[in-house]
């Protein structure tokens, strides 16, 4: 009799094992598939912008060293490795970029043309992306990061080759906050 | 993490529901036809020979087999069905910035959300709208307006190429398009057995009466009254089940939309711009003709906006499919100020 209990005891920890082994590949793939999403648009991005600064730069001459800036941050970014230096390299990549649209506001016959409108609605699409990409890696990492420190899961996180997986922080001041949801269908208090 | 428990709560509640309006739907079409058989046979019995002479239930058999046929056509086929009845075409190469522009939004969206990217679809209107149909993720497919385009900001476009992505990401494009295959159905059978059944009537009522006439003496005859209430009953279905139907798939999409508004808001971090393409939809209040009522439902706003439209309460409940613009707006708008407060808070600390 006891050595059937045992049995099932057993069985029940093997099967835990599987499972929550199963569970951390699982999440760990996911969040390398978080970060290749990110990656393949930064690429996208980065081919993107010698384009836009070769279209302006005609009729932006005064406006050297922007176009420089938006041109050297990128050339940081495109050689940037890890998630942290990925992020900080993006991050003042964004910040140039911006300046530079901020500029062509100045040149109303440089939109007119309709090749740079299209470049920056390209532009402004994949900084979405890679905003949006950036959300569900962030999510993904932090829900592996979690579950490699919980326990009875950190009990085999070594057998799954399991460690932290780094979020790309954001200290961008214009990145907007998580709206509160108030899914209980009713008016919002306050 | 609460808002998932929602969603999967949702995810589960429109799984079951599509069950059960499949299993509802398919019941319906074999009390029409078994009943109908089951009328028809007491009524047509004759008891001088002991036999019946409707003792084959054809028709019910006919009508099982049409029932299967269309649930599993408005499966298979209900978004492509959908889509045909609004004219729209698929959106592949787009060619206009605008076209350039929602392509590159539902990417955005497909990223936020974390699903497949579904097919875009232009209706030929210019009333703004928007619908998403389809019975999974996979499947899926988004419509907007050519109105849609022209009127509203990238931000404002967002905001409701999100709000059809939360629907097909809580599955409410299954049950949506499965009741507007069905609604269809049902308006067809209504008609084409209603008239079939008023001739068959015409005939039972003579042979009836002939037999009335010509059983006098006899003691039992003077048709069957079990035949008669469920020859009325049967009768009385097929009258109903235009109007049930229609009923339902207004009560069903009332609600969800504020959960679509929500789960959107969500994706795009942004409820404040839904609410300002909301005001846009709202302020464009003529009827989008290419829409019709048996895809009203699937719309981001009423296609044909009627009396109730703004109206809160039972009777609007039951008699619109969608819940009062103002009253979504008014809950986005609470969304925006409390991420400002929050924001601002995080700015100050």
């Amino acid at each position: 009799m006891s050595t059937v209990v045992l049995l099932v005891v057993l069985a029940g920890i093997v099967l835990w094992v599987i499972g929550a082994y199963n569970g951390l590949v699982s999440l760990k793939n996911q969040v390398v598939n978080g970060w290749k999403q990110i990656d393949v648009q930064l690429k996208r991005r980065h081919d993107l912008i010698p384009n836009l600064v070769n279209t302006v730069k005609g009729a932006m001459e005064f406006e050297r060293s922007t176009l420089d800036a938006v041109i050297s941050a990128r050339n940081r970014a495109v050689g940037a490795t890890g998630v942290r230096q990925t992020a900080e390299a993006e991050g003042q990549l964004s910040q140039a970029l911006g300046r530079l649209f901020a500029l062509t506001e100045a040149y109303p016959e440089l939109k007119a043309t309709g090749n740079v409108a299209q470049l920056q609605e390209e532009l402004t699409s994949t900084e979405n992306k890679i905003g949006f990409a950036r959300q569900l890696y962030n999510d993904v990492a932090t829900q592996y990061n979690t579950k490699q420190m919980q326990f009875p899961t950190n009990l085999i996180a070594g057998l799954a080759h399991a460690s932290p997986a780094e979020l790309w922080e954001i200290e961008d001041a214009g990145e907007r906050a998580v709206p509160a949801v108030d899914l209980s269908l009713n008016k919002p208090a306050s | 993490m609460s808002d998932d428990v929602d969603l999967f709560a949702q995810q589960a509640t429109n799984r079951r529901k599509s069950v059960w309006l499949v299993v509802g739907f398919i019941l319906f079409f074999a009390w029409v036809g078994f009943g109908g058989d089951l009328a028809y046979a007491l009524l047509s019995y004759d008891p001088a020979t002991g036999t019946y002479h409707h003792a084959f239930p054809y028709i019910g058999i006919f009508c099982l087999a049409a029932a299967s046929w269309i649930c599993w056509d408005s499966w298979r086929n209900g978004s492509r069905r959908v889509l045909w009845s609004t004219g729209a075409w698929e959106l592949i190469e787009p060619a206009t910035p605008e076209q350039k522009q929602l392509m590159n939004v539902v990417e955005e969206m497909a990223i936020a959300s974390g699903l497949p990217k579904p097919k875009v679809w232009v209706v030929k209107d210019d009333d703004p709208n928007a619908f998403a149909t389809g019975h999974d993720a996979e499947s899926a497919s988004i419509a907007v307006t050519e109105g849609l385009l022209k009127g509203l900001s990238r931000d404002e476009l967002q905001g409701v190429v999100a709000h059809e992505m939360a629907h097909i990401k809580n599955l409410d494009i299954r049950l949506m398009t499965l009741l507007a295959g069905m609604v269809g159905a049902i308006a067809l059978l209504s008609d084409g057995l209603g008239r079939m059944g008023r001739g068959r009537g015409i005939r039972l009522d003579g042979s009836l009466g002939g037999r009335s006439s010509s059983g006098r003496s006899g003691s039992s005859r003077g048709g069957n009254p079990l035949g008669l209430i469920i020859l009325a009953l049967w009768i009385f279905t097929l009258i109903a089940a235009p109007v049930v139907s229609r009923l339902l798939a207004m009560a069903v999409s009332r609600k969800r939309e504020y959960l679509a508004d929500a789960t959107g808001a969500q994706f795009t971090r942004n409820p404040m711009a839904l609410a300002a393409a909301l005001e846009k939809l709202e302020a464009a209040s003529g009827a989008t003709g290419s829409i019709t009522r048996g895809a009203a439902h699937l719309c981001i706003v009423d296609p044909a906006p009627g009396m109730l439209a703004s109206k809160e309460g039972f009777l609007a409940d039951f008699l619109t499919t969608h819940p009062p613009i103002r009253q979504r707006i008014i809950r986005l708008k609470g969304m925006g100020y409390q991420q400002a407060k929050r924001e601002a808070h995080a700015a100050a600390g």
